[in-house]
């Protein structure tokens, strides 16, 4: 049996028929080769520690975090106080989400449809941007206290940047034939901007709030770092300060669910409602 | 009647005349073209013709109503089909009643749009998305789009070029059969001497900077025109008159 790219042809008179085969790495179904990745890290991360290259204070075994990965688990499903802490982080999220989709959507249409946008809005918007957001935390705290506003605050304000900038360059992307068409029916700067430029902008804007899904999650840990509060930020502080690194990796990787739940949410309904555009992607996401 | 009258226009930004002193007078059922090579303000020519962009001096005329901008009886066509691609075929034909008129007058309209689809061959797709079209067939749907709204006059930017050779052809072919039918006065920009020819009962040659007309060729072949036609002494006459036009011009 020929393997590889090899042909196979039959002899004498008739058909020439040859296969192309994939090399091996290309056949790996997703399944079979994500689980051969994450053996593989799992096995090296076990190695280092079992060597003790490091000490484990700084690099937990992948026992002990599996087993601390058991326990906030089980504490997350009997509504223990990982739970509490993970629905304050989720709310603050979604609040901090929304307000940055729909700041960031009015002050992009802002930008993108009227000159005063660009040549106003749009300079003071980057220079606002070109400043460590973060930075901004001490104040947000000064002024909304150490609940969850100030941390839906910072974290909106770090994500409301990349919807303004998808969404102005979206409603550039009507063609200047599509924009004379839309002319030449009559239409009028309104219908114009709501039956072609913001449709043809969508997958624009898509690509704004993936960045923007990711960005509040990093904006509500940092806002529960630097100002304490119920949040996962704050356990993960706390947890760190007593040298608890099991636990830290095992918050993180819950949290790394919330995030990806965040962002497939925006995949699908990306899929649903801009489904006449098949988006650039890579394994299945983006 | 459809009259351009001492037509120029001055592009503010740099001076540049795109086009200057433009005469020119469309009998009903005429068909005209214009030819010459890029930049020399064709396009701007059909332009300020739809009432797209004003004029710096001089004024067109459609049916004794001067065209101050944008008008429910001229028809548009572009190089690109510009389908809406979250609307489907039927959605896209009936889209200047729905912006012009609203959604119920579009609701009304859309017996009128499968009847032109069905003209043109594209009966079976009116419920497909244009992701789905050829490139023909996209363009098919915008003569459709155009033609929804009964314009008395059709302007046309290069609708063709886009397409291959043979589907090129069969297009202006179509577009030929269309046009009497329905009797339409006709205004195609190209640079394709044998399309202009095919189809044309007159050609202005424009020459660039300024853009203006040089000259005003008659075809006189008789209708129906058939692609046979290609091949006759009159329409072989009428490209190489047309061409030397061009080459004097000098296409540097």
């Amino acid at each position: 049996m020929p393997t590889g790219d090899t042909l196979q042809a039959s002899s004498g008179t008739g058909d020439t028929v040859w296969v192309e085969r994939d090399p091996f790495i290309d056949r790996i179904p997703r399944p079979i080769a994500i689980s051969i990745l994450v053996f593989g890290v799992v096995a090296l991360w076990w190695i280092v520690t079992r060597l003790a290259i490091v000490s484990p204070i700084i690099l937990p075994s992948p026992a002990e975090t599996g087993a601390d990965l058991v326990f906030v688990g089980s504490n997350l499903t009997s509504g223990g106080y990982v739970l509490d802490a993970f629905i304050t982080t989720t709310l603050t999220v979604i609040y901090a989400f929304l307000i940055a989709v729909g700041l960031g959507f009015c002050l992009g249409t802002l930008v993108g449809e009227t000159k005063f946008g660009e040549r106003a809005v749009m300079p003071i918007l980057v220079a606002i941007d070109t400043m460590p957001k973060v930075a901004f935390a001490p104040l947000f705290i000064a002024w909304l206290g150490f609940g969850i506003s100030s941390k839906v605050a910072l974290a909106a304000f770090i994500a409301t940047f990349p919807v303004v900038v998808s969404t102005a360059a979206g409603l550039y992307a009507a063609t200047e034939n599509e924009r004379f068409l839309f002319k030449s029916m009559g239409a009028s700067r309104l219908q114009t901007l709501i039956r072609l430029k913001l449709p043809t902008g969508l997958p624009y804007v898509f690509t704004g709030l993936k960045i923007a899904a990711v960005g509040v999650m990093a904006g509500a840990i940092t806002g529960e770092f630097l100002g304490g509060g119920k949040g996962v930020g704050a356990l993960i502080r706390v947890s760190a300060s007593q040298l608890d690194t099991p636990r830290v990796f095992s918050l993180i990787i819950y949290l790394s669910f919330l995030g990806l739940a965040m962002f497939m949410f925006v995949v699908w309904v990306q899929r649903t409602f801009v489904f006449w555009n098949k988006p650039d992607k890579i394994g299945g996401v983006g | 009647m459809y009259s351009i009258e001492r037509l120029t226009k001055v592009y503010s930004r740099n001076q540049l005349r795109a086009i200057d002193d433009v005469n020119l007078v469309l009998g009903r059922g005429e068909f005209a073209s214009v030819i010459g090579p890029s930049g020399c303000g064709k396009s701007t020519l059909l332009k300020v013709m739809a009432g797209l962009i004003p004029p710096t001096s001089g004024r067109v005329v459609l049916e004794q109503q001067p065209v101050m901008g944008p008008r429910a009886d001229i028809g548009m066509m572009f190089q690109q089909a510009t389908l809406l691609p979250w609307k489907t075929t039927i959605e896209n034909v009936v889209l200047p009643i729905e912006v012009r008129r609203g959604r119920a007058a579009a609701r009304d309209a859309t017996a009128r749009a499968r009847e032109l689809l069905e003209l043109v061959g594209l009966g079976e797709a009116t419920d497909v998305y244009p992701g789905e079209l050829s490139g023909g067939m996209a363009q098919r749907a915008a003569i459709c789009r155009m033609l929804i709204t009964n314009p008395a006059v059709l302007l046309l930017d290069e609708p063709f070029s886009a397409l291959d050779e043979l589907t090129r052809d069969f297009m202006n072919m179509e577009f030929q059969r269309i046009c009497m039918e329905r009797h339409a006065t006709a205004f195609l920009v190209t640079h394709s001497i044998p399309e202009a020819v095919i189809l044309s009962d007159r050609i202005y040659v424009m020459q660039a900077n300024p853009g203006r007309i040089a000259d005003v060729v008659e075809i006189g072949l008789p209708r129906p025109r058939t692609l046979d036609m290609i091949n006759t002494a009159r329409f072989g006459e009428v490209v190489s008159q047309i061409r030397a036009k061009l080459d004097r011009e000098g296409f540097l």
